[in-house]
């Protein structure tokens, strides 16, 4: 069986047209209004998102729906504060006039948005404007146009817009979760393959729960997922593909696999195979099916994770109380440990830009999340307490999403993010208790 | 008062069936014994095999190596199963919920893997023993401290086939 590893044609037909309608984006951060992201605590800077205006009634509540999910993604990222459309003196309800801007800098409104909404043979089509308050400039104008189910989608394309604009780091909210939906008594637990929006919207379970299901990860393509399934009785690791909702076995070994991950480039799976007392890590190439074998020690070597080049793998190595970080080149060669702080350090995640390894970090019956440069210095905890696990990068390498499990009986985990600074922890609503996160590429 | 009275009744029926499935196990060989619900387990089948020489293995954190509890739990297994060739079994690996999903899995399957060669090592076949791990995802007992953590570092011998029905 060979793998398509071109996208489905019909996930082109749902993907976005975006045109770049105005193209007025630097001189905005020359005129000094902009976000700064690495000072650490920042300051959000206000900023008024207005309802788009319709030209229907359809559309006019779609362009106010849209509004509110820019202003749900721009706060929860920690970097801008929307003011209250209660606050808002002026009412926009001309998208070409430009607007008072007396009047927004009266509710000291450093930026505004202002958009608008329509159908166009049957598509919803969005545009919008973000203004520098004080300058009366332009700093962005974009059009996006999508089916009008999809309208969510506009809405987070936007938003990167803005993000991008005000603090020169890509967006990160056009993307999706891919996670485990947790149900029923801790001791029996169903687990269901689940995926969302970034931002808690739009969830479906992909699996049906009659089998356990862990550590789903996305392809770079977003359009396939690898994760541990335990079938009915011989736990492998398995791909699916979102379209075609194909669920397919990678290979059919003697024991247990798991762990798996994409490669950056998408043609290899690396994971964990049992044998015995010991996990080794392995490769497949998934065209050719070949295995190689990484590592061969009789320790528990799991989580691998290549670096964003594709060059090394970080992984964890453990047994008899110690359970450490280590990296070695693409082919096995040359492991060294870089974690050599105290305490068990396990699931490192490279980093997106490649700057950091992000890890759970398990010491004096607590768990925490931290960040550390690839060569095992700077080491930074950006949350701890009684469970944290299982560290996702966001795409713009800015925000880390878990999981946070609750002591109790009838506690479970629930999915936080934290910007890589350590500040701005935020719950991700899920409908159900919700365990292992892994974040999409942007999907644009 | 009444009530008291109907519960004494109850009591005394109860120890009636006892006194009567004591009297039952002389006949029977002496691996059965009463199983604690009145009535004494069949020879041979799985509510024995579970009550009477004890399904679970307990292990030390982080640890895959058995303890001397662990290992006459073992040679009590390894004894019945000699008895009782045609069982087929499996082994369950489990950890604590104390470590990192991934981790855990290759734990628990270190301990099932201890087990089942403890097990060749007293001759059951290897072909008779299969081994599955499940890390941290099933829990026996679900308080947050060391007492139910050390409950659930363990392996369960599981019969997939063989045994008599009770």
């Amino acid at each position: 069986m060979t793998l398509k590893r071109v996208p489905d044609p019909r996930f082109l037909t749902a993907a976005l047209a975006a045109l770049i309608w105005l193209a007025l984006l630097s001189p905005a951060r020359s005129q000094g209004l902009e976000v700064d992201i690495n000072k650490g605590q920042i300051d959000p800077l206000p900023i008024a998102i207005t309802a788009f205006v319709g030209t229907s009634q359809d559309s006019a509540q779609a362009g106010a729906d849209i509004a509110g999910v820019i202003a749900n993604n721009l706060g929860r990222s920690g970097y801008f504060r929307p003011l209250p459309p209660e606050s808002f003196i002026e009412q926009i309800s001309n998208f070409d006039q430009e607007p008072r801007f007396g009047d927004w800098r009266q509710i000291q409104a450093k930026a505004l948005v202002t958009g608008q909404a329509m159908m166009e043979g049957g598509r919803l089509k969005a545009q919008f404007i973000l203004w520098d308050v004080g300058s009366q400039q332009k700093l962005a104008g974009f059009e996006f146009a999508t089916s009008p189910s999809n309208w969510r989608r506009l809405a987070h394309l936007i938003s990167d817009k803005i993000y991008e604009t005000m603090t020169g780091v890509p967006g990160y909210f056009d993307t999706r979760i891919v996670f485990v939906s947790e149900s029923g008594p801790k001791d029996k637990r169903i687990k269901k393959l689940a995926i969302m929006d970034q931002d808690g919207f739009n969830v479906r379970t992909l699996t049906d729960g009659r089998q356990l299901v862990l550590t789903p990860r996305f392809s770079p393509n977003s359009l396939e997922i690898t994760y541990m399934d335990f079938g009915t009785g011989a736990p492998r690791v398995y791909l699916y593909n979102i379209e075609t909702k194909q669920r397919e076995i990678v290979g059919e070994f003697p024991n247990m696999s798991f762990s798996p991950r994409f490669s950056p480039d998408g043609q290899r799976v690396i994971m964990s195979m049992q044998e015995g007392g010991a996990a080794n890590i392995f490769v497949m190439d998934l065209r050719s099916r070949r295995m190689q074998q990484l590592t061969n020690s009789d320790a528990i070597n799991t989580a691998p994770s290549y670096s964003p080049d594709g060059s090394q793998i970080a992984f964890e190595v453990g047994g008899d109380n110690s359970q450490q970080i280590y990296v070695m080149n693409a082919d096995g060669s040359n492991p060294r440990r870089i974690s050599s702080g105290s305490g068990r350090y396990a699931t490192p995640v490279w980093s997106p830009d490649g700057k950091y390894i992000a890890f759970t970090k398990q010491g004096g019956g607590r768990f925490a999340i931290g960040v550390m440069n690839p060569d095992g210095n700077g080491e930074r905890i950006l949350t701890e307490g009684f469970h944290n696990e299982g560290p996702t990068w966001a795409p713009n390498s800015r925000v880390i999403m878990f999981f946070r499990d609750e002591p109790g009986e009838s506690g479970g985990p629930r999915l936080y993010s934290v910007d890589v600074s350590g500040y701005n922890e935020q719950l991700v609503k899920t409908p159900s208790f919700a365990s292992d996160p892994a974040w999409s590429p942007l999907l644009n | 008062m009444l009530r008291m009275s109907a519960g004494f009744k109850a009591l005394a029926l109860c120890f009636c069936f006892l006194a009567l499935a004591a009297c039952s196990k002389k006949s029977t060989p002496d691996l059965e014994a009463e199983n604690g619900l009145g009535r004494a387990a069949v020879a041979g089948s799985e509510q024995q095999f579970k009550t009477e020489v004890g399904d679970t293995v307990f292990y030390l954190v982080d640890q895959s190596t058995l303890t001397p509890e662990g290992q006459e739990t073992l040679r009590r297994q390894a004894a019945w199963l000699r008895q009782y060739s045609h069982v087929m079994i499996q082994v369950e690996g489990h950890a604590d919920e104390r470590g990192t999903r991934e981790y855990n899995i290759s734990l628990s399957a270190r301990r099932a893997t201890t087990t089942r060669n403890f097990l060749i090592a007293q001759g059951i076949e290897a072909s008779r023993i299969s081994t599955i791990a499940y890390g941290k995802e099933r829990p026996a007992a679900l308080c947050d401290a060391e007492q139910c953590w050390s409950q659930n570092r363990r392996t369960v011998t599981v019969i997939t086939s063989g045994a008599k029905t009770s």
